[in-house]
């Protein structure tokens, strides 16, 4: 096949993809990072490309600009680029491509910033090498270009360095680099996953009209389902370095027909389900290691409508589905399989939450020198109920958990646990029984665990530590009986965490929590690092747990999806103070408080039949070390009453028992708030 | 519940972890070889078999190393070369050797045969064997600069994890102590203690401290301090443990790998020091055989080129130990980055 | 910024207060005093010297006052140049200090001025392009160098340099005033160490910044790759290594002493070991002060330097 001599017309491809297969060669051997891989994208259209971690698609965008590193070389297949073939150019022409045709954006703006020269010089070096222009006019283009992505104050950017710009500021510079020389194409590498979920919402907003004003086509890569469906035309779906199934992405949606993209699917919570109506499914097994591809099918070994002898042989082809559209999928039985079935029924979770308080905030308040972190929380948790506090970073949430688990101490206000004053009190100076009733899970699975012990060592540590058990033998079996619990086999007691996979061990970290029958569990962001299939099996787990031993879960997290799916009650908090708090259905349904209607436009719907109101959040969170007077959300709201939001502190506006809303707003004007989401068939003037 | 205790009272432990054994084997060659060079009077007439346990266990060391480390040329290299020099140290009092500090045929050029006498590398101005001195050398220098090295470590490392965990005042004043230790340049604090304290070996072991001290404390304050904000150290918090329990339990183990790189280097670091103390006549005093004295004795004379090699044999000796850490903790270094 | 560099200085009083008292306390003892007695009395050794004949010199010297009185005398000598006479030689120490740390001074601005471009431009090739075949034969030399003792370089040198090749005398004692010939030998005996150590200090920077992020995102930009070397990488891995060259004025008064013994310089470092072998407190305490001085400067400029050279700490 030749292409060198193709004509540029207006169907030529702006970047086709054709068998493309890239290999990593590293000690053990090469390991195959993409596998015969094919992409059309047409002028102007955007393709999105999803999977979880490992899966190959930032190696894809790699490739493309041809920066796979020493390690890493394209053993097969072509990349063309307007008819070109990108792998024949040499080092010059490759430059001229690089930045000028195509740009890129990436996943974590602030490193990718030279943190030693300011914003308008690493801006205007574009257009003076692409280009060649004069300084003066490259200085011109970049001013112009920054008030194009919506930021303010553009002679102040311009001389900025990086470090002195909030995240989603500098991912805008990021975004205004790339578009300076007019590029044909954009790759975005996971742009927005460093970034909180309303500057998101800001980012996808703007990438979204840059593709409708530039006519530039993209390639969005995302693990994230619900961005995809709302800033891409078509898109693929990556299973370890393969294709599974590509289409139009309403087409995609509406007839998923790949196994592991209905996985994928399952296992996100959506802001229209709890655990009671929709539970969440994981997918069973985990990824295959690095260069251990399964033979046939790679998703074959955790699918369900496995068959051994066909799913297991030879290489699986795209098959069609949809043939106008060009939807195929990568699974032989893509005809037999029942996609309609709904997955069996769920046994019914009842909630027993009694109504005794365990643990009570009031007016807890804590501040780091300036800053004030916790301002005047105040708030119940009764026994059993699982409460959410949420918010972006910086909202004092993890601020608030630190305190109560005594690793520092409130300036001042009262926090209790069955009546005991906790708000003073280090952890070292506490009871073993209010410390055995107060345990806590991290964040970080790579943190969580002490990388020198053994798996068993350290639960065992907590079982004696807590004086749980004292004889060696029943400490030990004590520990099988808890990996057992938490579902892991019993040899992972002689393992150390490096051998253990992100949800291994966070599973470890939960058993290790739930270890001394503790009365309270404070979860801060179990799940957020880990991959979306994982994360199910992980909150489910927690439920579990929680349902089993009666105890009371206080999570911390960012995520609305994954609140709004396990939380009783939730907490929504703004720069150290509560903004709204009542039950869950409550807070997710009109009266909403405006920061908390912000919050949930923000998030990224994956459901094809939600339809969502768009509420974008003007300006920057203010910093922390100096607060706006009155109400702390007035420099960001868009019903802001002034000369009263911006002086007064807001009241607390209570509508159903317990449900609170701290602002400003008249009674009526709350109370007639449409709702953020709503059923497809409902209404038009919704977007999608 | 009972069927499982059973089940666990049948899981054998294994004997010894690898690290363990390691500890082990290091203090089977590092105690005798103490002993053997700083009291060798007290030994009596124990002395001349104390070593010889000493001997498998470098081999053993040896071979664990060069198996654990075979990934990175450079580390085996490193490795090679300071074994062979500790096998020296341990074996040199059954070699068939001239003896080092008689004096029998003043300057014979290497490969000379007099007296019936083969000198190899030939002999010093004062007529002693230089290949039997050059052996006999590694010996003071391997074990005074092993002994101080750990000394500085065990200090350094005390007060680093002070500093570093506990932070506030402990951390002020650790600082600050390490910052009125480090303003002194290396020499001249060599040689204010030695001059206060008087020369011998022990104030060696003090110098060294002294100086090195501050810098690992330093670097294990630094390590501490990222450590600590990790989630495991929170989560051992949580459940109450106590501080020294936590920088020595939880802490310590898992920033040894930077510091296994450093205690190489810094092993050099005190060759270098020691060296250079017994040659400007202020470290261990003569006549006992030494790579710094040797070359300082040389000095003077080797002014002929023929005399040169005087020079030549103790410089290469001393350079090829210094190696030996230098390379470890480089090839240490390289493949602790590539994972 | 300001903030931080004022912190620093006053640190940096607080150390220079310390090791003054820690000094003073050092040489304020018994056994020092009485040699200084000694000397000064023109007796032949503490032995001969009667206890009242001392106890008169302790008060004609002010010594029976307290000690916080003692050393603020002590120091306001200090301040004012006056760090006592050298026993041994029967000079103001400030005049042998003077002599000595010029000659030093020279040695010193050779080293640097060879030393800066020589080992930057070796850490930045070998840097920049990490495991390429220039970055093996740089590192590799380079921990050789740093490997070899300075006892061993010097001896090494002298073989091959001067009784070799008798390119160079083997001693540097330049009785015959000022030769650069003479000054080759203890220059090259630091310089190899020296380089060496700043090879692998830029090298290692280097390649760290190379592989960063925003190195990619230049490459990616499709800027010319000597243009994202000279403009985005040197600017970040350079900060290190200026540092640390401030710093090594510490590390040269310790490489002195040994060079300066072996070739007979007649320099701050000889000077110091002279002073040593002879027991000459006050010259062992003045050259300590001043060492300590120069080291406390240099660490002080370097960690300026580093605010200055670092937007993030420069503009907050």
């Amino acid at each position: 096949m030749s292409v060198t001599f193709r004509s540029r017309s207006d169907d030529t491809p702006i970047l086709e993809c054709r068998n493309l297969s890239v290999t990593y060669s590293g000690r053990r051997g090469d390991v195959p990072a993409v596998v015969d891989f094919n992409l059309t994208l047409m002028r102007g259209e955007a393709h999105g490309l999803v999977g979880e971690s490992g899966c190959g698609k930032s190696t894809i965008a790699l490739a493309i600009m041809r920066y796979l590193g020493v390690s890493g070389r394209i053993t097969g297949g072509q990349i063309l680029f307007q008819g070109r073939d990108l792998l024949s150019l040499d080092a010059a022409e490759l430059r001229q491509v690089r930045g000028a045709d195509i740009a890129m954006i990436y996943q974590e703006p602030m490193a990718s910033l030279n943190p030693s020269l300011t914003i308008g010089e690493q801006l205007i070096e574009v257009p003076m090498c692409h280009e060649a222009v004069s300084r003066r006019e490259a200085t011109k283009r970049a001013r112009a270009m920054l008030e194009r992505v919506r930021l303010a104050d553009g002679d102040r950017m311009m001389r900025s360095y990086p470090h002195q710009l909030s995240g989603g500021q500098q991912q805008r510079i990021v975004i205004a680099m790339a578009l300076l020389s007019h590029p044909k194409l954009l790759l975005l590498d996971e742009p927005t996953t460093a970034l909180d979920v309303t500057v998101e919402a800001g980012i996808v907003d703007l990438i979204r009209d840059i593709s409708a004003e530039f006519g530039t086509s993209m390639l969005y890569i995302s693990h994230n389902l619900g961005l995809v469906r709302e800033t891409c035309d078509r898109m693929t779906v990556m299973y370890c370095g393969q294709p599974v199934e590509v289409g139009r992405v309403q087409s995609v949606f509406s007839r998923m027909r790949h196994p592991y993209t209905r996985g994928l699917f399952a296992a996100i919570p959506s802001l229209g389900a709890d655990k009671n109506t929709r539970p969440l499914t994981a997918i069973a097994g985990q990824l295959p290691a690095p260069g251990e591809r399964p033979a046939g099918c790679a998703f074959g070994p955790r699918c369900a409508s496995f068959v051994a002898g066909r799913c297991d042989q030879g290489t699986i082809p795209l098959a069609k589905v949809d043939a106008l559209t060009g939807h195929v999928s990568r699974c032989v039985r893509v005809d037999e399989i029942d996609w309609l079935a709904e997955p069996p029924p769920r046994e019914q979770r009842s909630t027993d939450v009694l109504s005794e308080s365990v643990v009570s905030v009031s007016a807890l308040t804590k501040r780091y020198q300036q800053v004030s972190a916790n301002d005047g929380l105040s708030f119940e948790v009764n026994r059993g109920e699982t409460v959410a506090l949420v918010g972006e970073s910086g909202c004092g949430k993890s601020t608030f958990a630190r305190i109560l688990m005594g690793l520092v101490q409130a300036t001042s206000g009262s926090v209790t646990l069955s009546r005991v004053e906790l708000s003073q009190l280090p952890v070292t100076k506490r009871s073993m029984k209010t410390i055995r009733s107060l345990q806590m899970i991290f964040q970080n699975p790579f943190d969580t665990l002490n990388p020198s012990h053994t798996i068993g060592a350290q639960i065992a540590r907590v079982i004696r530590r807590l004086g749980i058990e004292r004889d060696e033998a029943r400490i030990r079996a004590r520990v099988l009986e808890l990996l057992d619990l938490v579902k892991l086999p019993r040899q992972f007691a002689d393992r150390r965490p490096r051998q253990l996979s992100g949800g291994q061990k966070q599973r470890v970290g939960i058993a290790r929590a739930f270890a001394g029958k503790p009365a309270v569990v404070v979860a801060d962001e179990p799940v957020s690092a880990l991959d979306v299939s994982v994360q199910a099996a992980i909150t489910e787990l927690l439920i579990d747990m929680q349902r089993r031993e009666g105890t009371t879960l206080l999570f911390i997290s960012h995520d609305l999806s994954v609140v709004r799916y396990l939380a009783d009650r939730v907490v929504v908090m703004y720069l150290g103070q509560i903004m709204e708090q009542g039950r869950t259905q409550e807070v997710f349904a009109p009266p909403y408080h405006p920061y908390t209607e912000a919050l949930l436009a923000a998030v990224p719907v994956a459901d094809q039949n939600m339809l969502k109101r768009k509420v974008l959040l003007g300006g920057e969170m203010p910093s922390a070390s100096q607060p706006p007077p009155g109400c702390r959300f007035s420099t960001r709201c868009s019903y802001r009453i002034s000369g009263v939001c911006d002086v007064l502190a807001p009241p607390n506006q209570e509508f159903a028992s317990g449900h609170r809303i701290a602002c400003h707003l008249p009674r009526e004007h709350l109370l007639a708030m449409q709702p953020v989401f709503r059923e497809a068939s409902q209404k038009t003037d919704y977007v999608s | 519940m009972n069927a499982l205790i059973q089940q666990t009272r049948e899981h054998r432990r294994s004997w010894m972890t690898p690290a363990q054994l390691i500890g082990a084997l290091l203090l089977i060659v590092w105690v005798p070889l103490m002993a053997y060079v700083m009291f060798h009077q007290a030994l009596g007439i124990a002395a001349p078999y104390v070593l010889l346990p000493s001997v498998p266990a470098v081999l053993a060391l040896y071979v664990m190393a060069i198996y654990h480390w075979r990934e990175s040329w450079v580390a085996v290299l490193g490795v090679t070369l300071v074994c062979f020099w500790l096998l020296v140290a341990v074996t040199v009092p059954y070699l068939p050797l001239l003896d080092p500090n008689k004096p029998l045929v003043p300057l014979a050029l290497p490969g000379a045969l007099k007296h019936g006498m083969s000198f190899m590398l030939g002999s010093d101005m004062r007529g002693r064997d230089v290949l039997s001195r050059t052996l006999w050398g590694c010996q003071r220098v391997l074990v005074w600069g092993i002994t101080a090295t750990s000394v500085a470590y065990v200090v350094g490392v005390g007060l680093g994890l002070i500093g570093g965990y506990l932070s506030g005042w402990w951390d002020e004043a650790v600082t600050f102590v390490g910052n009125v230790l480090l303003s002194f340049p290396v020499m001249v604090l060599f040689i204010l203690v030695l001059n206060v304290l008087g020369q011998s070996g022990f104030n060696i072991i003090i110098a060294v401290t002294f100086s090195s001290a501050p810098i690992i404390m330093r670097i294990v304050r630094g390590l501490a301090m990222q450590e600590k904000s990790r989630d495991y150290i929170q989560a051992a918090q949580t459940r109450g443990e106590s501080a020294l329990w936590i920088m020595v339990m939880e802490l310590l183990p898992n920033i040894r790998g930077p510091l296994i790189v450093d205690a190489c280097l810094r092993l050099g670091y005190t060759t270098v020091a020691i060296t250079t103390l017994t040659f400007l006549g202020l470290g261990l005093q003569p006549p006992d055989p030494d790579w710094g004295l040797m070359i300082k004795e040389a000095a003077p004379v080797a002014l002929l080129w023929k005399y040169s090699y005087m020079l030549l044999v103790p410089s290469l000796a001393v350079t090829s130990l210094i190696l030996g850490f230098n390379l470890t903790a480089d090839g240490l270094r390289e493949m602790s980055q590539r994972d | 910024m300001r903030h931080l560099v004022i912190r620093r200085v006053i640190q940096t009083l607080l150390i220079m207060l310390t090791v003054s008292a820690l000094l003073f306390a050092v040489f304020d003892s018994d056994q020092f005093r009485k040699k200084i007695a000694v000397a000064e009395l023109g007796n032949f050794g503490a032995a001969t010297l009667s206890d009242s004949d001392y106890q008169a010199w302790i008060v004609s010297k002010g010594l029976d006052q307290s000690f916080p009185a003692r050393y603020v005398t002590w120091l306001n000598h200090v301040v004012h140049g006056d760090l006592g006479v050298s026993i041994e030689k029967d000079v103001a120490v400030s005049t042998l200090l003077k002599e000595s740390l010029s000659s030093t001074a020279v040695l010193a601005f050779y080293v640097f001025l060879i030393m800066i471009p020589v080992s930057l431009m070796l850490g930045v090739l070998a840097g920049m392009k990490e495991g390429s075949i220039l970055d093996r034969v740089i590192s590799v030399i380079a921990v050789f160098t740093t490997s070899i003792p300075q006892i061993a370089t010097a001896a090494l040198l002298t073989v091959v340099l001067a009784l070799g090749l008798r390119w160079v005398p083997t001693k540097s004692a330049m009785i015959d005033g000022f030769s650069f010939r003479e000054l080759l030998l203890p220059l090259l005996t630091i310089l190899i160490y020296e380089i060496g150590y700043l090879v692998r200090m830029t090298r290692s920077a280097m390649a760290d910044v190379m592989s960063s992020q925003y190195i990619r995102t230049a490459l990616l930009k499709g800027l010319p790759y000597r243009q994202v070397v000279l403009k985005h990488a040197l600017r970040n891995a350079l900060v290190v290594p200026v540092t640390l060259i401030l710093l090594e004025l510490t590390g040269l008064l310790s490489q002195v002493v040994v060079v300066e013994v072996f070739f007979q310089y007649h320099g701050f470092g000889r000077m110091l070991f002279d002073a040593a072998n002879f027991g000459d407190i006050q010259v062992i305490q003045a050259a300590t002060l001043v060492a300590v001085c120069v080291a406390v400067a240099s660490q002080l400029l370097s960690d300026i330097a580093y605010v200055l050279l670092n937007p993030r700490l420069r503009v907050a």
